[in-house]
């Protein structure tokens, strides 16, 4: 025993044991995270069975079995279900929740069902699971595919016909969508400009009378055009929408209502009971492709996520293009230039402490100074024509960024001075012995040997800030966004839109949704795409690092 | 200490040098023969890099150091107001006791002191470069290979490096720290013919541990002891018939 001490060996045995724990931890947290995101994009099985209640009423159920819990008999009881004659009070009985979809006519779509007075499960191979741009799937049997009134398509025929259509219709939809964002948003944006040129040219004094007469003209000539050409485009979007609405797919849900669906409403049909194992991979795959680069609906409980992942990547990149110049410039100043005394220490550690300063009051610091102070006044002196509407001078992606700047700016300058100080004094020596300056020899020298610790830095900001969520619900972030920050319209990168973020996106749904049941599986899916997304950011960071490392081996470690 | 029939390039005169309140070095008046090697020996914790590293302002680095006395180049003041320190490194260059060469190409280490003074033609960079990487007797190991990395080479062919690009910039005085402490015999042995050719064109100053070596390479000696300097002269009659005790103690492994 007391050699075994001496060996060393519980030393080991620790730390070892403390690295399995946190490998635990960590494997756990992302494979829950996985298991439950990644599930909820398989084609479930759609289930039917019949509850009978003790006068020997029916009813129908059709739909996808979500989970099952066991509880006390007296719980149940008491929840209303009616037990048979000589249960045991004390016993558990099992329930299930099924999704039922068709929220229109059954005003919940989950529901739970109790073990007791449940038929036999069916599995009808005709069930057909509709998902819908409104009021969520539909779950039922198709009846029949009718165009202005006429039934084209019935039986057999009927599901080719149908997937065809819905195709149709799909693109139809997206054509209607990219009008309303590119070109009508091309107008509207022209608009804008003439009523403010207007607005400058009534504020101005100076101008001769003849010269506004002329270029009112000109400004109602102009407007005059745009609005032509926005009938022209409202038209065919009206014309595409009556296309899509003509069609209709009727539909009998399990209780024997008939149902009359739009086409255009369809995102997807599917028959999973019908489906083998490739078909439903098929269908998975473009579930989770439609998810990762969809834009959601329903308030955010369907659809996708493609906003907001494009929100946090370019928040995190413009923030990174403004925390390293920053921190590296700052690092080097303290570490290279400044006297070294009781004042330097003193900034020191309040750079350092910054760091462990809550996130929430970055947040309202950013609120106060950058969205109100310097917003509001880049919007009275550039902007003045467009007031009292802010430009700048509201929660946008610059403030995000630079509030996310501030946040992450210490890890940046501790890790940029460490990197600096652990630069041997022999090759700074060496270069001043060839008569290079001191900042000959930092820039030339010592500043490119430091990379790859700026480098570390930028990745432990990059970590921090892509996770962030608290500060940015107060400076930019968004549930819904009208548009993404990056387009075709100049000047593409737009700095002055808020944004939409996975980490708000996650509280949004997962607390702020009406819909609990449909909402939980999205919080998983969008909480492992943003896991995703930062392993993703770090490692391309990281591989940067070590590719840089390679090349100042020697000195560096 | 003064030598006679000799041009001298540096002159030490009242040197004092302080660390804080330490003294490290007293009252050092020392000759420096032109386009000879000088070495200078002690026990550890003498001076004798102290002083080496004086003859190029090294020692303005440290923020605690003080200097007393003055240093003549060619009869100019180093230490005097005004003097440009840069320009001064450029006459006097200096190579250390480790390999330092920087995270660049064989190329660009050797072309580093060039661009610095501006130099920017290619073919005057191409010629300096090669130069110099004769004198340094590496040419002939790392004339295909010039855009590797430095650090690629071994740490004899490194030093060589370092020393190639001090020559580079041509200067007039090479201050050598203890320049084959790092290396194995053969490197030594290598660094040590080079001394022996460098000296035709440049004065050298060498800080050295290693008796055998200063009784090889230099023509003058120094002995140090404590901040003092005890003994100097031609190297022949400081190791075959020194004139203190100390020197010869020191010499024939007494301590130190």
């Amino acid at each position: 025993m007391k050699n075994w001490i001496k060996s060393g060996a519980p030393w080991i045995w620790l730390n070892g044991g403390a690295v399995a724990v946190s490998m635990i931890m960590v494997v756990g947290l992302i494979g829950l995270i996985a298991v439950r995101g990644l599930a909820h994009f398989w084609p479930a099985d759609v289930v039917e069975f019949t509850m009978s209640d003790e006068q020997g009423q029916e009813q129908i159920i059709l739909g996808e079995v979500r989970r099952s819990e066991i509880i006390p008999a007296a719980v149940a009881r008491d929840s209303g279900v009616v037990l048979p004659e000589g249960f045991d009070e004390g016993g558990t009985i099992e329930r299930f929740l099924f999704k039922r979809g068709n929220r229109d006519i059954f005003n919940r779509d989950f529901a739970w069902y109790p073990d007791q007075g449940m038929s036999e499960w069916r599995y009808p191979e005709d069930a057909l699971v509709l998902e819908r741009r409104q009021w969520g799937d539909f779950i039922g049997y198709p009846v029949a595919l009718e165009i202005e009134g006429e039934v084209v398509a019935e039986g057999a025929t009927l599901i080719p016909h149908l997937q065809e259509r819905v195709a149709e219709s799909r693109e139809a939809h997206d054509r209607i969508r990219s009008i309303e964002r590119h070109d009508i948003g091309a107008i509207n944006r022209a608009l804008e400009g003439l009523r403010l040129e207007q607005r400058s040219l009534a504020a101005n004094e100076e101008l001769p009378t003849e010269q506004v007469a002329e270029e009112l003209t000109r400004i109602n000539i102009e407007e005059a055009q745009l609005q032509a050409q926005f009938r022209e485009l409202r038209d065919e979007i009206d014309a595409l929408r009556a296309e899509t609405r003509r069609d209709q797919l009727k539909m009998r849900a399990a209780d024997g209502q008939q149902v009359s669906i739009p086409l255009g409403d369809i995102v997807r049909a599917t028959q999973p009971n019908a489906m083998n194992t490739a078909q439903k991979l098929g269908e998975y795959g473009s579930r989770f492709w439609d998810f990762v680069s969809g834009e959601p609906r329903e308030a955010n409980t369907e659809g996708g996520i493609f906003p907001a992942i494009f929100g946090t990547v370019t928040l995190v990149m413009v923030m990174s293009v403004i925390v390293t110049p920053f921190g590296i410039l700052a690092a080097i100043y303290l570490r290279e230039y400044a006297r070294q005394g009781p004042l330097l220490r003193l900034i020191r550690i309040s750079v350092y402490n910054l760091a462990g300063v809550p996130s929430i009051v970055f947040g309202v610091f950013g609120l106060g100074f950058f969205v109100y102070t310097m917003g509001g006044s880049i919007d009275q002196l550039f902007f003045s024509e467009r007031l009292p509407a802010p430009t700048f001078g509201r929660p946008a992606l610059i403030w995000g960024a630079l509030t996310l700047a501030l946040l992450t700016l210490p890890v940046v300058i501790v890790s940029t001075e460490e990197g600096l100080a652990r630069i041997p004094s022999t090759v700074r020596e060496g270069s001043l012995a060839l008569g290079a300056t001191k900042s000959e020899t930092l820039w030339k020298v010592v500043v490119p040997l430091a990379t790859p610790a700026m480098m570390t830095g930028l990745i432990l900001a990059i970590a921090r800030a892509a996770g962030e969520v608290a500060p940015l619900m107060l400076v930019g972030v968004v549930m819904l966004a009208p548009s993404l920050p990056i387009d075709g319209s100049f000047p593409y990168l737009h700095l002055d839109r808020s944004f939409m973020h996975l980490g708000f996106h996650i509280y949004d749904v997962g607390f702020q949704s009406p819909n609990v049941e449909a909402a939980r599986p999205l919080v998983y899916a969008t909480a492992l795409i943003l896991v995703l997304l930062i392993i993703t950011l770090n490692l391309t960071a990281i591989s940067v690092r070590n590719r840089l490392r390679e090349r100042f081996r020697a000195e560096s470690d | 200490m003064t030598i006679s029939n000799e041009k001298i390039k540096l002159k030490t005169r009242d040197l004092n040098l302080y660390y804080g309140e330490t003294q490290a070095l007293n009252t050092i008046n020392l000759d420096i023969a032109e386009n000879r090697v000088t070495a200078f020996i002690g026990p550890s914790g003498c001076g004798k890099s102290t002083l080496l590293r004086c003859f190029n302002r090294m020692n303005d680095l440290v923020d605690i150091c003080r200097i007393e006395g003055d240093i003549t180049l060619d009869g100019e003041s180093m230490y005097a107001r005004g003097v440009d320190v840069a320009e001064l490194r450029r006459k006097v260059g200096m190579v250390f006791q480790k390999p330092n060469p920087f995270p660049k190409s064989i190329y660009e280490n050797v072309a580093y002191g060039l661009r610095l003074q501006g130099v920017k033609s290619k073919r005057v960079l191409d010629d300096s470069v090669e130069e110099a990487l004769r004198g340094a007797a590496l040419w002939d190991e790392v004339k295909d290979r010039l855009d590797i990395n430095a650090f690629g080479l071994s740490g004899g062919q490194q030093q060589r490096l370092v020393i190639a690009r001090a020559i580079a910039i041509q200067p007039e005085v090479i201050l050598l720290d203890e320049p084959a402490s790092a290396l194995d015999p053969i490197s030594t042995l290598k660094i040590e013919e080079l001394i022996h050719d460098l000296k035709e064109r440049y004065t050298i100053l060498i800080v050295t541990h290693n008796m055998q070596q200063a009784a090889r390479v230099s023509d003058y000696t120094a002995f140090m002891y404590m901040g003092d300097m005890v003994e100097f002269g031609v190297t022949n009659d400081i190791f075959t018939n020194p004139t203190k005790k100390q020197t010869e103690d020191y010499i024939t492994g007494r301590y130190g």
